[in-house]
């Protein structure tokens, strides 16, 4: 994987930083600019968390705001829950997104209905940290994508940024909401992927896509991982004179629908690209809500891209890669769709 | 006859004032004559569904009693009519709940018996069993965190909600963190249909304390005194920094889980009339009425003045309007917007 969102040789080598280290950038700034936020998981405090996240932060904020927790993630979110009511701004570090699930009353039960059902009198400001996705032999339970379990749910906010900008503007607009906020970060791109970031405090607002690269044949939407190997094979696709527009949708509730239909009646052609499993998928919403927004300016019949809808990712090399989508893939499809 | 008199007389009042004593018995009467009346306007068709707290009344007047207002947090469940009596929601909220009006705390949203009420120190919940137990660890937590000393948390549960991950967890965590904190446990022996005997293979939940390295205490959970004793103890412990405590009150259910509910189905009418023979109610009045803190003529006075009061609330909260429809789509996030797709 090599693509970069700002290419090298427009960027000093110095400003750019991997998406890894844009999460702990985010997390630092948020940490030294308000008291009220702290971080709790698994392996936060001594270890630094397993990707080395919040290495230094023990020393440097102390245990009461870097709270290495008891091995139980229902907990993990659910005191998180109980310190946000009392106005704290947790950040609850789920180890592995895959782990998330003894945590998902608390998140879709909880987290997400408190402000609802106390009519207002509680909120839940709080963020939820994992990490996602495969292509890193992680097996049955270090791969899976989660964003389908939790997007149908009213009340919770999800955000999966896939660039070092978008990452630091969207964990800071997270920390800051009021609101619940599950946050997705690709593990294939904590250090795969490289970009500028600019100086100081800044956020990106839940919510909007961003046009990556512009395009008017097709229109190619995407997130995470793929939205990086979307964007290698729209740019294999330019020089042979074939042009695709790739949205990045960097936040899957709320979803930017302006941002998709601006795209989709300009290029006239959809394809949507993820690694979660196709069935119910993001790609099922977005296609609905296309179908009903947009049908006849369509060319082609709305295309997906997706991971196979089997229970899990295999260990073997070779299982593994049949569950990823490779950048060729794609790059037929777009070719495909552009050709319809 | 005189002699008993005399013994009562010295009657252990757990460093009470007759006052407090008489309030005790005021709350208990007060949940009772609610409690009922949840039920009966089910029956009538008014409501469509009631929980009852019936038998729970000693220990959720001697827990409020233990609980200082405007100071200590309380999350509750769903049983604890009395006890949310006792820190400040008013019969008028409870009936306001039960007919799911506007003027409700959750605004019709939430069942009988999920309370919220942040002015009050009263968390909100949902019906999810020991959900709310971490969250009351997290509060905790905040309070320690942000240096407020001399605050508690009081959480409650049933028994059955000691067989959930998520009570062991909070209660793990509490004990970690040694965080102002008590776990009250009202065992009535059962859940539902689901007697004690198939929730765990011990006699005391307080055992269970001993595990996560905090103490644990019992009380007679039909004595409000003895219950207040207790949680004394407990919850100043938390408050001056001791850490948590588990306390664990046995008392009885004494009506089906819901109106939803029919005990018949699970458990004998013999042990049910043997319970209700040792009625914490009446036993209170008893022992307030020999030690000569309350009279007959008091206590007539003091039961019509609360009927009368729920009667008041009753058909106040019936003439109250539902929630406008209009109302539906607020507060699902901050601010007014709540669509998933952004435009």
């Amino acid at each position: 994987m090599s693509s970069t969102i700002q290419p090298a040789e427009t960027a000093a080598a110095s400003t750019l930083i991997t998406n890894v280290e844009a999460v702990r950038l985010a997390l630092h700034d948020a940490m030294v600019a308000d008291e009220r936020v702290l971080i709790l998981g698994e392996d936060v405090g001594v270890r630094g968390n397993v990707f080395l996240i919040t290495t230094g932060f023990l020393e440097e904020f102390g245990a009461k705001r870097v709270i290495d927790m008891p091995l139980a993630e229902a907990s993990i979110v659910g005191i998180a829950v109980g310190m946000a009511m009392q106005g704290l701004r947790p950040i609850a570090e789920i180890q592995f997104a895959d782990f998330i699930y003894p945590a998902f009353n608390q998140i879709v039960g909880e987290a997400a209905k408190t402000r609802y059902r106390s009519n207002g009198d509680y909120s839940c400001p709080l963020v939820i940290r994992t990490p996602y996705g495969g292509g890193v032999h992680g097996a049955l339970s270090h791969s899976i994508s989660i964003e389908a379990l939790f997007y149908h749910v009213p009340g919770l906010k999800i955000v999966a940024p896939s660039t070092p900008r978008d990452i630091k503007g969207l964990l800071t607009a997270a920390i800051e909401d009021p609101d619940p906020v599950l946050f997705l970060e690709h593990k294939k791109t904590y250090r795969s992927v490289r970009g500028d970031v600019p100086e100081g405090h800044f956020t990106i607002p839940i919510g909007k896509a961003d046009v990556k690269k512009t395009g008017t044949q097709a229109t190619v939407v995407s997130y995470g991982y793929n939205l990086h190997q979307a964007l290698d094979a729209a740019a294999q696709l330019e020089t042979e004179g074939i042009s695709v527009e790739v949205i990045d949708l960097r936040s899957i509730r709320p979803m930017d629908k302006t941002a998709i239909l601006t795209s989709v009646r300009k290029t006239r052609k959809l394809l949507i690209i993820h690694e979660d499993n196709k069935f119910g998928g993001i790609g099922a919403e977005i296609s609905a809500m296309v179908s009903e927004e947009a049908l006849f300016d369509l060319d082609a019949p709305i295309r997906r891209l997706c991971g196979p809808d089997v229970p899990a990712m295999g260990y073997a090399q070779p299982l593994e890669e049949a569950f990823m989508i490779s950048t060729e893939r794609m790059r037929a499809a777009m070719q495909e769709l552009v050709q319809f | 006859m005189a002699k008993t008199v005399t013994a009562r007389a010295a009657l252990d009042r757990g460093g009470l004032t007759d006052d407090q004593l008489i309030a005790m018995l005021w709350n208990m009467l007060l949940q009772r004559q609610l409690d009922n009346r949840g039920f009966q306007l089910n029956r009538q068709g008014k409501i469509p569904f009631a929980l009852g707290s019936e038998g729970h009344e000693a220990l959720q007047a001697g827990a409020a009693m233990a609980f200082a207002r405007g100071v200590d947090i309380l999350v509750p469940y769903y049983r604890d009519l009395g006890l949310v009596l006792g820190v400040g929601i008013t019969p008028l909220d409870l009936l306001t709940n039960m007919f799911a009006r506007e003027a409700d705390l959750s605004g019709g949203r939430q069942f009988p018996n999920h309370y919220t009420a942040r002015d009050r120190g009263v968390v909100s919940i949902s019906s999810i069993i020991a959900a709310h137990c971490t969250h009351a660890a997290g509060i905790a937590y905040a309070l320690t965190y942000t240096g407020e000393s001399g605050r508690a948390v009081l959480c409650t549960t049933g028994e059955g909600s000691t067989s959930q991950g998520e009570w062991h967890e909070a209660i793990n965590f509490s004990a970690i963190h040694k965080l102002p904190i008590v776990f009250l446990v009202e065992n009535n022996g059962w859940a539902i249909s689901t007697p004690q005997s198939a929730q765990m293979a011990i006699r005391d939940v307080a055992d269970k304390a001993s595990g996560y390295g905090l103490p644990g205490m019992i009380c007679d959970g039909t004595d409000p005194v003895a219950t207040y004793r207790t949680m004394k103890v407990a919850m100043e412990r938390a408050r001056s920094g001791g850490g948590p405590t588990l306390v664990e009150a046995k008392c009885y259910r004494f009506l089906s889980h819901s109106t939803d509910d029919d005990d018949r189905v699970y458990r004998d009418r013999e042990t049910l009339a043997e319970q209700r023979a040792d009625d914490p109610l009446p036993k209170y009045e008893r022992v307030l009425l020999e030690a000569g803190i309350i009279d007959d003529a008091g206590l007539t006075a003091m039961k019509a003045d609360v009927l009368k009061q729920t009667n008041t609330a009753t058909d106040e909260a019936e003439a109250l309007p539902y929630p406008s429809v209009d109302d539906m789509t607020t507060h699902v996030y901050a601010g007014a917007a709540y669509e998933p797709w952004l435009e």
